[in-house]
């Protein structure tokens, strides 16, 4: 199998990271991004962003265009099948790749076992840091109160837990305050947040209520997309409440302005 | 009942704006997860159990014919009759003529989601029979002339005033003074009120949560008792049923009763659990003289050989429901139809159409506690998924999203062109949005903005940076 061949034959080469940047994250946080590299780099990989990387395809997937979310997943495969692991900042999008890309190809003779070959190598950012690399401290530091929601996929797909809350404990200053119901939907759902949007605004209103309890001072997640949809609603409470993604913090890069805050404030 | 799946958009509105329904659903939320949850974890093979309802229900499925005749074969040895129905209308005339030749004039009724599928009521009130719902939920909504909103709690709903104000207005012939302010209150005079229906009745319908092939007995889970006197005291019991109620042993269906109640209410078994099979025999001390068992298809048989088998695993046990943020925020009614929840969201499409129940498997944002909760292990979210693209295969989706979706995807597979246009896009964004933070409102996110501010970007795009940065990297 050529994952195989590609393992490294002395225990000094590093792994090789091809970055699964996000759509999101590409457009609307490339902070998000560079904490990524700076987190992986930490952790003995060697990152590479291939170019011809966009989107992994869920908007077209969910939506039930299957053609063209297929077209999309063999692009992601070709892109990226040749490193030893695909890593990318988002549970969503992740699971998207591990789960549902081997489903999408599953007729197709010529692409299946890719898919498979793929999925096999893909993790979400911060489970491949502690469970695949081992990492369980990292050097930064937050003096305050913050709380963690966790996201459908990465939470119910790909099973992440306590990874975050294990890596999160080791921040210096950082006091982790859980909210009540963590663990249900934000109400993002990407497209189903413009297409119901009373609902996605009930669920979301209930989720800042939960966030607004626990009187933290910083909101993280894992996922860009529940992220900016919970600052969204916020911002339009104005509730003080900052929001930013999990690996700002942890890569101690969470010196720009938070999601949703403009560039004259923020800054403290 | 006519579907009202289409008109979605206007009953979440409804429901969303409706304080009394937003309480009630505060109940859903708390009271069936905690129990669950609670019930789990005292059965540590639970999971184990769930895998086993699971294999037995695809293996029962894929053996339906078999198991049927069989399950017809006991029926019949034990004097009983089974009637086979293909659709609503068929299940309606089989019943109704039962009925009559039986010379009903009042029939009761244990609690059935399948009755509610086939409207059953309707029909026989419209020919004079008096119907009385001897569930409680079921009684409560039957008086006020409304649907279920749940499938294990049809009245989950209502508060207690609304109860109050509903007895009032249909008791009449109770004194006026009586106080009605505790639920014990309530429940006895509900009790008193069907004690002299359960006498009176004709004949008794049942639903059934299961149907053994080894016996040809159908089983039914209550916590009132109210279905045992449904079918023990009238002279004829019909009982009800789908075609993948069937399972093959009496071993089987301890199994699915096993993880059904810990599922549905968190206890480990219900009050009741009743098996019956066939009418009275000479030394029995009670029972019908008359048994049938009317066994509806109403389009299941065609999902069989389809993906949407699998719904067919469900045993009614709400749990789907209960675990549902969406459910949560807009209950029942919403969804226009019979089924609510998630396993509406799949059924209702499956069974009357897309094109009419299109909007149900789209309200989802595929958080998957459904599927992390259902006993039976059935993939609701990938199963909306396929309606989905079911729906836009028949371009029964609304244009403007599909067309949306189509210049998107575009754009996503060139990857170039795609780098040169979010440059661009991205920028214009940044240098308006940048200073505030977020946009109020911006054209073509309408949707979003409308309850949330939409957060600017920070600038430039990753890999723009990204090109840069490696570029000095590089030279370094
Ligand atoms: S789909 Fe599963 S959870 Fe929902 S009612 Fe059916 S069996 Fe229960």
């Amino acid at each position: 199998m050529q994952s195989e061949q590609t393992q490294p034959r002395d225990e000094q080469r590093k792994p090789r990271v091809g970055l699964f940047v996000t759509c999101l994250v590409d457009l609307f946080r490339p902070s998000v991004g560079f904490a990524a590299i700076k987190l992986l780099e930490q952790a003995g990989c060697e990152v590479h962003v291939p170019e011809a990387q966009t989107c992994c395809g869920q908007p077209a997937y969910n939506s039930g265009d299957r053609t063209n979310a297929q077209s999309i997943a063999k692009q992601v495969i070709a892109a990226f099948e040749t490193y030893d692991y695909v890593v990318a900042p988002s549970g969503s999008c992740a699971g998207m790749l591990r789960k549902h890309f081997p489903a999408l190809l599953d007729n197709d003779r010529d692409w299946s076992e890719r898919a498979v070959r793929l999925a096999g190598k893909v993790h979400e950012l911060i489970s491949f840091l502690v469970d695949v690399r081992g990492i369980t401290k990292v050097d930064a530091r937050y003096y305050g109160t913050v709380t963690y929601h966790d996201s459908c996929s990465g939470l119910r797909e790909l099973g992440i837990k306590n990874q975050p809350r294990d890596l999160l404990a080791s921040v210096d200053g950082l006091k982790l305050k859980e909210m009540p119901n963590a663990e249900i939907c934000c109400g993002f759902g990407g497209t189903f947040s413009v297409k119901y949007p009373d609902i996605s605004d009930a669920m979301v209103e209930k989720k800042t209520d939960s966030i607004e309890e626990t009187k933290a001072d910083l909101l993280l997640a894992g996922d860009l997309g529940c992220l900016m949809n919970m600052a969204g609603k916020i911002k339009r409470q104005g509730t003080p409440v900052a929001v930013r993604h999990i690996a700002e913090v942890l890569a101690d890069m969470a010196d720009d302005p938070a999601i949703g805050d403009g560039s004259t404030i923020g800054r403290q | 009942m006519e579907p009202t799946s289409h008109a979605f958009k206007d009953n979440v509105r409804k429901a969303l704006n409706d304080d009394q329904l937003q309480r009630a659903l505060g109940n859903v939320k708390t009271g069936f997860i905690d129990k669950r949850a609670k019930a789990r974890a005292a059965l540590p093979e639970f999971d184990q159990l769930r895998d086993q309802a699971r294999d037995i229900k695809d293996h029962s499925l894929a053996h339906l014919d078999l198991y049927l005749e069989e399950y017809e074969r006991k029926v019949t040895y034990s004097g009983g009759h089974v009637h086979w129905a293909a659709t609503a209308a068929e299940a309606r005339e089989i019943i109704l003529d039962l009925c009559t030749r039986a010379g009903a004039k009042t029939v009761t009724k244990g609690k059935s989601m399948v009755a509610e599928e086939i409207a059953l009521n309707d029909h026989l009130e419209a020919q004079g029979i008096e119907v009385v719902e001897t569930d409680l939920g079921e009684y409560l909504i039957q008086i006020r002339g409304e649907t279920p909103s749940h499938i294990i709690a049809p009245a989950v709903h209502l508060n207690k005033e609304q109860i109050e104000q509903d007895f009032r207005k249909t008791h009449t012939d109770l004194p006026e003074d009586r106080s009605l302010d505790r639920p014990e209150q309530l429940v006895n005079e509900a009790r008193t009120v069907l004690r002299d229906k359960f006498i009176a009745a004709d004949v008794g319908i049942t639903g059934a949560n299961l149907l053994i092939a080894e016996t040809g007995s159908s089983v039914i889970v209550t916590n009132e008792g109210n279905g045992d006197l449904t079918q023990i005291l009238p002279r004829v019991h019909i009982v009800i049923a789908t075609i993948e109620k069937i399972v093959p042993t009496r071993e089987d269906a301890m199994t699915i009763l096993r993880v059904l109640a810990r599922s549905a209410t968190g206890q480990e078994f219900t009050t009741y659990t009743t098996f019956s099979t066939g009418p009275k025999r000479p030394d029995d001390p009670d029972g019908p003289e008359e048994y049938h068992v009317v066994i509806l298809d109403n389009g299941r048989s065609e999902m069989l050989g389809t993906e949407f088998r699998e719904v067919l695993r469900c045993i009614r046990c709400g749990a789907c429901m209960n675990h549902c943020p969406v459910y949560h925020a807009i209950g029942g009614h919403a969804y226009g139809w019979v089924y609510p929840g998630p396993i509406g969201a799949v059924l209702t499409p499956s069974l009357i159409g897309v094109e009419k129940a299109g909007h149900l498997p789209n309200a989802s944002t595929f958080c998957g506690r459904c599927e992390a909760v259902c006993p039976m292990r059935i993939p609701l979210p990938k199963l909306m998924r396929k309606l989905r693209e079911r729906e836009f295969e028949k371009a029964a989706s609304p244009w403007q999203q599909r067309a949306g979706i189509k210049i998107w995807a575009f754009f996503a597979k060139r990857p170039r062109l795609y780098r040169r246009s979010t440059n661009i896009l991205i920028a214009i964004l940044a240098r308006f949005g940048r200073r505030r933070g977020t946009f109020r409102y911006l054209p073509f996110a309408g949707g979003w903005t409308k309850y949330r501010e939409l957060p600017a970007p920070q600038g430039r795009t990753f890999h723009q940076l990204w090109r840069e940065q490696r570029n000095e990297r590089v030279h370094k």
